[in-house]
Parts: structure tokens; sequence; C-alpha cells
């Protein structure tokens, strides 16, 4: 059996006055990964990042953090960087970041040390005595980052994470979150930008109009929506009528060479197209064709377009 | 609770420490006292009004006009009223009205009597000066009746009132310029109090929410926890400026009443500048009209040395803790209130139109405690109602304190207070809740009410 998860959502209802914002959604975050929370805007996901944060409740259903149900006691074992950032303007970096730590329980000791650790670590210590409306957007960024992992949370929730960072801060918070789940930390991203995150999750769950529609390691769910598809590119003539697979896509290229998308129909493996290819053209390259979360999203959003419609449920922005 | 004691810290401390506070707390008092020395200035300064009397009857009335500190009479020259008024037109020094008796006038037949003068003559004034005919002229026909001077005389009866107040125990000696200075001095420093931190805590408020960190925030603290961290954290900055301000104004008057003693001795009545705040109570109450021989408020030379004398008489626990708790109570009523306004507006400007539901039951019992005063009826139905209603007691009690207030008034008046602070909170809280993480959104009356019976 897989470890405890550190997070459960079972069966979360969640309904504003005028939509409904989850529909019984479930989800398994498993322990030590980096967690992708994805959809289009409006799909539902801060909603449930605010009831998982205890900013508001579920109308029904259970999160449960470790095992037991999420309570007040939680929060300091939770970061919470929101899409809607900022920090109080007039307040010293330090004092700031020493406020809102110990807000999230820890001792004044216990603050400053890391706060100092972490200001030197993103080279901004001697900007500890400024007020955070004299820092350069960039700086703000870090120091709301630390603000959000300063605690040592054991789950760390980033909601659009890299919106509004600049590439080289964008680089450099990756890097420390990939160091944050190297030390056992969860992260969960929340984004609606998946080509962004795609890399760098181990799970993910889709959302879309209230719903999850798509879960489980990023691994298996590729897997799970390959099309037995492959690129080819070589040198020479390929035929284009096979009983065993179908030309997709076909390129002719200056001096024979070409390149081309080829399905494989049932029952073939691509060791037999492989096979097939060796035998008859030139190959400089061979590789499976696999979708991005981007499309895999797209695909099962169609597929499960004719319920939502039937359910009219409203779009929301 | 220790979160809620860090944002009460939080908010105290970047308050305390700015700028402007400390130039608020030493700028208080000593506004507050020049103005009063401002105040005390114009009107000791204040001359008896001279009114010329052109008398064109027989009845030798201006000798029978008796001229007082305030008010005095002399004969106008010239031979008809048209030159009479030309006369008091050019009249050095000047002269504030002139007073005609027509040809026609006897003491059955008072007619035709008038009142001339450049513009409009105040209704004190008219008051003054009528209240001196009727003076003379009932003399005069207690004259014509028989009665000699001797006898009138003995018949003027040159009555005191003794007001005493019952509700305080063996029956207090009432001191009408005090009570009314204390009265008047107290309804305006809640009213200025609650509206200044009220809107403080509307655009702290509203910073945050415009800031942006309120969902960080809400994400480690209840919204409830924040909202009154706040208020409360506010509520201390306003100690803090309350107690400094009356460290500061009495180190300035004790430090200021050996000048204004010197001046006391060269300009009487000595009474109106004795001490700042009497001063102050002097121009402004006009129940203070009360001749300086009213023993009370005459300072004795033991009081002018001490310019807190005027307290003296005064219920001054009750009114100290009356004070207190009423200026919190309302303080902590209006601040959630107009902490729920900055959390349902994105925009401050857009916060006029829901703060004007809020500031008129503030200035309006500010105008009717004032009223009261001024009609001096510190206990009838009318002060008695605004001192019960939550919204406006905190004002209106604290108006009738000096005047005292039996105790069950108080208690009761505190207990609906408290009951009105809960119920406030309550709504505002709930608010609160959900404003704090809307954005973009167009804030209706009817909006806000949705928002009190949304589900956590």
């Amino acid at each position: 059996m897989a470890a405890q998860p550190i997070l459960q959502a079972i069966d979360v209802h969640k309904a504003y006055a005028a939509h409904v914002a989850l529909n019984g959604v479930s989800l398994d975050i498993p322990e030590g990964s980096i967690f992708g929370l994805l959809g289009p805007n409006g799909a539902g996901k801060t909603s449930l990042i605010r009831i998982i944060t205890q900013i508001t409740g579920a109308d029904s259903g259970e999160i449960r953090f470790r095992g037991e149900r999420l309570n007040p006691s939680h929060i300091a074992q939770i970061g919470y960087l929101p899409e809607e950032r900022g920090l109080y303007k007039k307040m010293k970096v330090g004092e700031q970041l020493l406020y809102l730590a110990r807000l999230r329980g820890m001792s004044r000791a216990d603050a400053t040390d890391r706060i100092k650790s972490w200001l030197t670590r993103f080279d901004i210590k001697p900007w500890a005595e400024k007020n955070v409306e004299d820092l350069s957007k960039g700086m703000q960024q870090k120091v709301q980052f630390i603000a959000t992992v300063l605690h040592e949370p054991s789950l760390i929730i980033l909601d659009e994470p890299f919106s509004g960072f600049d590439p080289i801060n964008a680089n450099l918070i990756k890097d420390e979150i990939l160091a944050l789940r190297d030390r056992g930390a969860t992260i969960i991203f929340s984004t609606h930008r998946m080509e962004s995150v795609e890399e760098m999750c181990d799970s993910i769950a889709l959302i879309n109009r209230s719903r999850k529609v798509l879960d489980g390691p990023v691994r298996t769910i590729k897997d799970q929506f390959k099309t037995q598809t492959y690129e080819v590119e070589g040198k020479g003539r390929l035929m284009v009528m096979h009983p065993d697979f179908e030309v997709l896509e076909h390129k002719e290229r200056e001096n024979g060479h070409f390149y081309d998308v080829i399905k494989l129909h049932a029952g073939t493996t691509p060791n037999d197209l492989l096979r097939y290819l060796i035998g008859n053209v030139e190959v400089h390259a061979f590789q499976e064709l696999i979708p991005s979360i981007n499309d895999i999203f797209i695909r099962r959003v169609r597929e499960t377009m004719p319920e939502s419609l039937l359910e009219a449920e409203p779009v929301t922005a | 609770m220790d979160k809620i004691w860090l944002i009460i810290q939080r908010e105290y401390l970047t308050r305390v420490r700015k700028k402007s506070f400390l130039i608020m707390s030493l700028l208080g008092p000593l506004l507050l006292a020049g103005s009063m020395v401002g105040i005390a200035l114009l009107s000791g300064s204040s001359e008896a009004d001279v009114v010329a009397v052109r008398d064109e009857s027989s009845q030798q009335i201006l000798q029978r006009l008796t001229s007082t500190d305030d008010i005095r009479f002399v004969a106008a020259t010239g031979r008809n009223l048209k030159e009479a008024t030309e006369a008091f037109k050019k009249a050095k020094p000047k002269q504030d009205a002139l007073l005609y008796f027509p040809a026609s006038f006897t003491l059955d037949d008072s007619k035709g009597i008038q009142l001339l003068a450049n513009g409009n003559v105040n209704l004190k004034r008219q008051s003054k000066i009528k209240k001196a005919v009727d003076k003379a002229v009932g003399e005069l026909k207690l004259s014509r009746s028989g009665l000699n001077q001797a006898t009138i005389d003995n018949l003027k009866a040159n009555i005191e009132l003794d007001a005493v107040d019952l509700t305080q125990v063996g029956g207090r000696k009432n001191n009408v310029g005090a009570t009314t200075g204390a009265a008047y001095v107290l309804s305006i420093l809640v009213y200025m109090f609650i509206f200044i931190y009220g809107v403080q805590v509307m655009r702290g408020v509203g910073e945050e929410k415009s800031s942006r960190i309120m969902e960080v925030m809400i994400s480690s603290v209840k919204p409830f926890q924040l909202m009154m961290g706040k208020i409360l954290g506010i509520a201390a900055v306003v100690l803090t400026q309350f107690a400094l301000w009356m460290a500061l104004s009495w180190g300035l008057t004790t430090l200021a009443a050996p000048l204004l003693m010197k001046s006391e001795a060269k300009s009487p009545p000595a009474a109106a500048v004795s001490g700042v705040q009497q001063a102050a109570e002097y121009s402004k109450a006009p129940a203070a009209d009360a001749p300086a021989g009213n023993a009370a408020v005459a300072p004795t030379p033991a009081a002018a040395s001490n310019p807190w004398a005027f307290l003296n008489g005064l219920p001054v626990g009750t009114i100290i803790g009356g004070f207190l708790f009423f200026f919190l109570g309302g303080y902590l009523l209006y601040s959630a209130l107009f902490a729920s306004i900055g959390a349902a507006v994105d925009d401050q400007t857009d916060s006029q139109q829901f703060m004007f539901p809020i500031t008129i039951p503030l200035i309006l019992s500010y105008i009717m405690s004032i009223n009261v005063i001024i009609n001096g009826d510190p206990n009838g139905p009318l002060a008695f109602w605004l001192s019960m209603i939550p919204l406006t007691s905190p004002i209106a009690m604290v108006m009738r304190l000096p005047f005292g207030v039996p105790m069950w008034q108080l208690l009761l008046s505190g207990s609906l207070l408290v009951l009105g602070f809960i119920g406030t909170t309550w709504v505002a809280a709930r608010i609160y809740r959900v404003g704090i993480l809307m954005y973009g959104k167009k804030v209706t009356y009817g909006e806000l009410s949705k928002w009190m019976f949304y589900k956590g």
C-alpha cells in the first residue's frame, strides 16, 4: 500500500450564491511530491485552495491533512502564496517577515534566525531594514516567497506561482521549490498555464467547471493518453499504404529526406514499425509522440463536454 | 488569542511610531489650549454695549435705564431723530444701537419704541435692551402709583439661585459654568476621536485589501481576529494619544497658570481667564452669564493658582470612568462598521456612499447634544432617549455625565451599548469576511445584505 497522502479531499462541494465552484471533488496528494492542480480560469482551483488553507469552508465533504480532519492547528504546517499577492507597504522587510512567521506559530527567536538565512540566500540581506514599498518588484517577490516558506511548512501551496515573476526570479524560485521538495516538502502548484509546470509536476489533477476530470501521476496519465503515434525522419521512399499502420502526415524534404507521423494500428508494436522502416529506408530519427498535458486536457474536456452541457452549469470567469 | 495579540501589537506599534502620531500628540494639546486661550481673549476683551437713547417722550426714561457691566445707556445728541441718527452713525467711540422713544410714548402706551442700528441687532443684545426698558418702565409705573424711590429699591428682589444636584451624595451645589464646559469638551472629544480613529480603521482595512495582503493574512488568522486586532490596536493608540494629551495639557496649563494669573491682575473681570478651560466655558455657555459672584466659579486666590480648580464640585470619578467606557464602547461600535466599509469597497473613493449612513447618527447625536446643552435640559426626554440608543449614547451620555446621571440610567445605557456593540460587530464581521476577498465587484446595499447570510 502506498504511503498515506499528505492531503486528501473527499467529495468536496462548494457553492456561491450564483454558481457552483466545486462539485464533488476528491483528490489524494502524495507526500513529498510536486502536485499540479490544473485547469482553466474559473474552474474551481482557487476555491479548492481556499478551502485547504481554511480561508473558507466547504459546504460538504472533507479535507484530511495526514489523515486528520483539517483544523486550525494545521495552519502552521501550510504555506500559501496566493495569486493575489502583496505585503504591508510601509513595513520593514525584516519586521514583516517576522510578523507573518509568528502569525503562523513560530517563536520570535526561530523566526529571526531563519529570516537571516533566507535573506542571505536570496542576496537581499541589506534590505531587511527597508520598507517594502522601497523595494523593486523582483525583490518584493523574493520577500513574498520567503514569507510563504519561512515557517518550513510541510505543504506549500503556490497559486499561479510564476505569474509576475521575471525569468531570472522564476528560475531562482523553481530551484528553491525543487530543493524544498527534496527536503521532504509537498508542493501544490495551481495554474491555468499547464505547460509552465508540466515538467516539474510528479502528479496532477485536472479541474474543469467545478469537477475533477482527471488525476494521477503525470507518467501514467501520459501513457494512458498515448495514441501509438510516432515521428519518423529518414531518407528513402516510404510506402504510404500499409495494413499495420497509417501515415498521418508526410513531408518530403530535399535530397530524398522525409518526415512522417505514423499511427500504429492495434496489435502493432513500435518494434514492428521499426523493423519495417529499417528494411525499407535509412532511419535518422524515431520518436514516440507524447501528448502534452495541455493536449490531454483539451481532449478530456471535449470528452466530458456533453455531460457538462447537459447540466448547464454556468461558466465562470 | 495569541494571534490577536500579535495583530494588536503590529497595529499599535506601526501607528505609534509614525511621525504624524508624535506631531498630533504634541500639537493637539497646543491647538486645544491655544484655541481656548484665543476664545478667552476674544470674549474677555468684549466691552459693554453702548446704546444711545433719543427720548422724545416726557417720561425721562434715560435716567431710569440702568447701565451695567454689559450695557451702557447714553443720551443721543441732536435735536431730532434724523440728527440723532446722523450723530449715531458718526459717533466715536462707536455706538452699538440707537434706542428711540417717540413723543407718543407714555407709560400706558408703550408702542412705537424703535431700535436702530447698522445692520441687525443680535438677539442677545435685543433681549438685554428690552429687559432694561421693561425694568425702567416698571419702575416708572411704580413711582407714578405713589411709591417713593426708597420703597422701590427695597422691592427689588435680587434673587440668586443655587441649583442643587440631588443625584449626588449629600446634594452637590451645581456649578453651571464648569458643568456645561465639561459637557461641551467631553462630547467634542468623543465625537472627534470616534470619527478620526473610525476612519483610520476603515483606511487600514482598505490598505490591506488594496495591497493584496489580505489573502496571506486570512490563511493565517480568522477574519474576525484580523478585524478585532486592528480595532483594538487602534483603540490602544487612541488611549495612548489621549493619555499624552491629558499629561501635556496638564503640564501646559500648570506652566501657563502663573502667566495667566499675571494677566488676570491687569484685566478684570478676573474670573474669565482663571484657567484655559474655564475661560472657554464662559465664552461658549450662555448659562455662564451668571454673575461673577457665583461662588463656585469665581476663583479664590488658591483656586486661581490651580488651573484645574474648575473641576472641584464635578463628579470627576464618574466622568472619567463614564467617559472611558462610553468612548470606548462608541469607538468599538462605530469602528466595526467602518471596518466593514473598508472591507466592502475596492477603492477608498467608493467608501463615501457607505460612510453616509454611519456618519448621520454620529453627527446627529453631536448636534442634538449641543442643543440639549444650550437648552439646558440635560435630563429631559430628548437627552434621555439619545443617551439610551447605542448609536447616539456614546456622545449623548458623555455630554450628560458632568450634570450627573442616575446610576440606573448609566447601567442601562451601558448595557445597551454593549449589546449594540456586539450586534454591529456581528453584522460588520460578516460583511468584512466576505468583502476582504471580493475584488472588482461594484458593491451595493443589496449586495451587502446578502453577504451577511453567506455561509462560512
